[in-house]
């Protein structure tokens, strides 16, 4: 084997200038697969990880996937019917404390408890549809991010401060109402209570800026007479990767849906996938371009190489070694321009991870989110070295076959 | 001249024998190289194979080398029927029972004298490096080459190419070197000298050689001669 690659390796140090060319071929290909995807990988990452900050891992509402009843829901389901009202109007996750209860024996993570409703917000004679949200404060502040978009006051304080409401300040804004003043919330039903704006929040969402309002859970139920019935759960996983699994136990358990965050955001996650094959794509395309520069190469150097092909058989080499020598020969340059091609991807990902974005709009620098990742190179070498082993393959089948009678007969 | 001959064949045995050996090339017309050819060669044999130009003499050469495969016939190496053999296996047989040397010297021309010679005996693996070096090299002194061990074959005169051709052919102690027309490009004195170191290799290793020529002289030298004809053979002087 040694020998077979002495030989393979004089051919193409033979060819130099071919080679070197081929070879940053394969580098280019590999270079810049290694840096697309590391742009690619930390840009998902980035926003991942936004994402599952500003949203619950696993949301358990008070819907149903499929009619079948479970036994779990059979036991936490006991619906009350008065008679009077259409049956929407009580739905709901009922017996709250149960259903957490049950759910923090085996869920590793935070789970907070929401009352969604809406309501005419009504202050200084201006009316603005809202969306409540009746949370226990402490319990919302572990699964939501919301605590770090307050922009005035305390969201414990709705809690504290009884009657206590945390607007949206666009919302705020646009009734003109500061901290501290008085506002009317009027349910659907007619009822009305009032609340004191106790902190605003900025979450950069124009809807939950312009239309969102949290208000401690009794509060809420009261105004929306719903007793003790919530209509969602949020979970905030210590280990997000097992949101699938929890969401599916919780339903199975809860027989409520339960939505993990990768499902709420398949289509995001399919878009990810598609992605990943586009740019795989390319690499590939690059690559091949590189195989047949490769290609080329050693074609050239088989037709060169035919008197030494013949002296070799007359040796006592079989085909298969004459195969080999070049295979190698393309495996060589191959080889080189991964080297060569991981070199060029790190200094490259390091480059495009320093640069500074100053965005003129915002005072915050950003950087371009990289992600250096060991899968990322052995992928692209993976590649570079299939596409060049079979660029080699192709002409070496070729040189195996050569009947060495011709070529001695041809030299002499 | 022909006592001692009688004596040698009788001591030793059989090493090549050819049984109606024949190569047709296949074509619209087809072209036969050579047909029925049936010779034995033995241990230690010192062969001339001479003829006219076109012949069959190359063509012969390349099917007893097993470079080539006969068209009817078979040859029998070691009284091995080497007609059913596969291709790896006639190639293990070339790497450790036959030396080939051609009329153009074919030597690889990237790798040094030393390189070339020991080639086939990286190949075959069968010594350490060191004794692999201290072979070539062996091989090499007694062929006057010890002072171009690290030339490359670019470098020399053809008479010292061919010499190198013959070394390379020896690296394996092979039983059987085949040549064709070794000296065919060179000078008298050239000749001269490949000719006598193939037949000190004959005398000294019992090797058997096979030599082409057309050099009536060098032929009447050899103690076996074979003259062919349009493909068959005119004239053994051992039949
Ligand atoms: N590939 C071929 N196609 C056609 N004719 C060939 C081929 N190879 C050899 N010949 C012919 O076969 C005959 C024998 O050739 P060769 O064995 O080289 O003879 P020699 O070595 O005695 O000169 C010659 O007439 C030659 O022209
Ligand atoms: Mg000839």
């Amino acid at each position: 084997m040694m020998l077979l690659l002495r030989i393979a390796a004089t051919h193409v140090r033979n060819r130099l200038r071919q080679t070197i060319v081929s070879t940053l071929g394969v580098a280019l290909g590999v270079g810049f697969s290694i840096a697309m995807a590391s742009l690619m990988e930390g840009s998902q990452r980035d926003f991942v990880a936004t994402l599952i900050e500003a949203i619950p891992h696993v949301q358990i509402r008070d819907e149903k996937r499929s009619p079948a009843e479970q036994p779990a829901s059979l036991i936490y389901d006991a619906v009350q019917f008065n008679g009077l009202r259409p049956r929407e109007d009580l739905r709901g996750i009922h017996n709250p404390v149960e259903a957490l209860a049950s759910l923090r024996d085996w869920v590793g993570g935070s789970l907070a408890q929401q009352l969604n409703g809406q309501a005419v917000l009504r202050y200084s004679g201006q009316d603005i549809g809202i969306t409540l949200v009746g949370v226990m404060p402490r319990q919302e502040l572990e699964v939501s991010k919301i605590g770090d978009d307050m922009r005035e006051g305390a969201f414990e304080e709705i809690q504290t401060i009884s009657n206590g409401l945390v607007l949206g300040d666009k919302a705020a804004e646009r009734l003109g109402a500061e901290l501290g003043e008085t506002v009317t919330l009027t349910s659907a039903n007619g009822v009305a209570k009032r609340f004191k704006i106790v902190g605003t929040f900025h979450t950069g969402v124009t809807t939950s800026d312009e239309g969102l309002a949290y208000a401690n859970l009794k509060a809420v139920q009261i105004l929306l007479e719903k007793p003790d019935i919530i209509n969602s759960i949020s979970v905030k996983l210590d280990d997000i990767s097992q949101a699938n699994e929890v969401a599916a136990r919780a339903e199975r358990q809860l027989g409520y849906k339960a939505v993990s965050w990768e499902e709420a955001n398949e289509g995001l996650m399919e878009a990810f996938l598609v992605r990943n094959i586009i740019m795989y794509t390319v690499v590939g395309a690059i690559l091949v371009v590189a195989g047949f520069g490769i290609f080329n190469i050693v074609s050239t150097i088989v037709h060169e190489k035919a008197k030494d092909i013949a002296i070799l058989k007359s040796l006592g080499f079989p085909e298969t070694d004459i195969q080999q020598i070049f295979i190698l020969e393309g495996l060589v340059i191959g080889v080189m321009g991964a080297i060569v091609g991981c070199a060029l991807g790190f200094g490259l990902s390091s480059y495009l991870a320093s640069i500074k974005f100053e965005f003129t709009t915002n005072v915050e620098m950003t950087r371009l989110p990289i992600h250096f990742s060991a899968s990322h190179y052995f992928i692209a070498c993976v590649l570079a070295l299939f596409s060049s082993g079979t660029a080699g393959y192709i002409p070496a089948r070729k040189a195996a076959r050569l009947n060495p009678v011709d070529i001695i007969r041809g030299a002499t | 001249m022909n006592t001692p001959v009688a004596e040698k064949q009788a001591a030793s045995a059989t090493l090549l024998e050819a049984r109606d050996l024949t190569r047709i090339l296949p074509a619209v017309v087809p072209v036969t190289l050579v047909e029925y050819i049936n010779i034995k060669v033995t241990e230690a044999e010192f062969v001339a194979i001479t003829g006219p130009s076109g012949s069959g003499k190359s063509s012969l050469l390349y099917l007893l080398g097993l470079l080539d495969r006969p068209s009817k016939g078979e040859i029998l190496i070691n009284a091995i029927d080497t007609q059913h053999l596969s291709s790896s296996e006639l190639s293990r047989i070339r790497l450790e029972k036959i030396g080939f040397v051609f009329q153009f010297h074919f030597l690889l021309p990237e790798f040094t004298v030393l390189d070339n010679v020991m080639i086939p005996m990286q190949k075959l693996g069968k010594l350490p490096q060191k004794q692999q070096v201290e072979h070539a090299t062996g091989l090499l002194t007694d062929l006057g080459l010890e002072e171009f061990l690290h030339r490359r074959p670019a470098q020399l005169s053809g008479g010292q190419r061919q010499r190198v051709a013959v070394a390379r052919a020896l690296a394996n102690s092979p039983d059987l070197i085949l040549a064709d027309e070794p000296t065919g490009s060179l000078d008298s004195a050239a000749t001269e000298q490949v000719f006598e170191s193939l037949q000190k290799i004959v005398e000294t290793q019992r090797t058997t050689v096979v030599a082409v020529t057309h050099d009536m002289d060098i032929a009447s030298r050899m103690e076996r001669r074979i003259h062919l004809v349009d493909g068959r053979v005119d004239y053994d002087n051992r039949q």
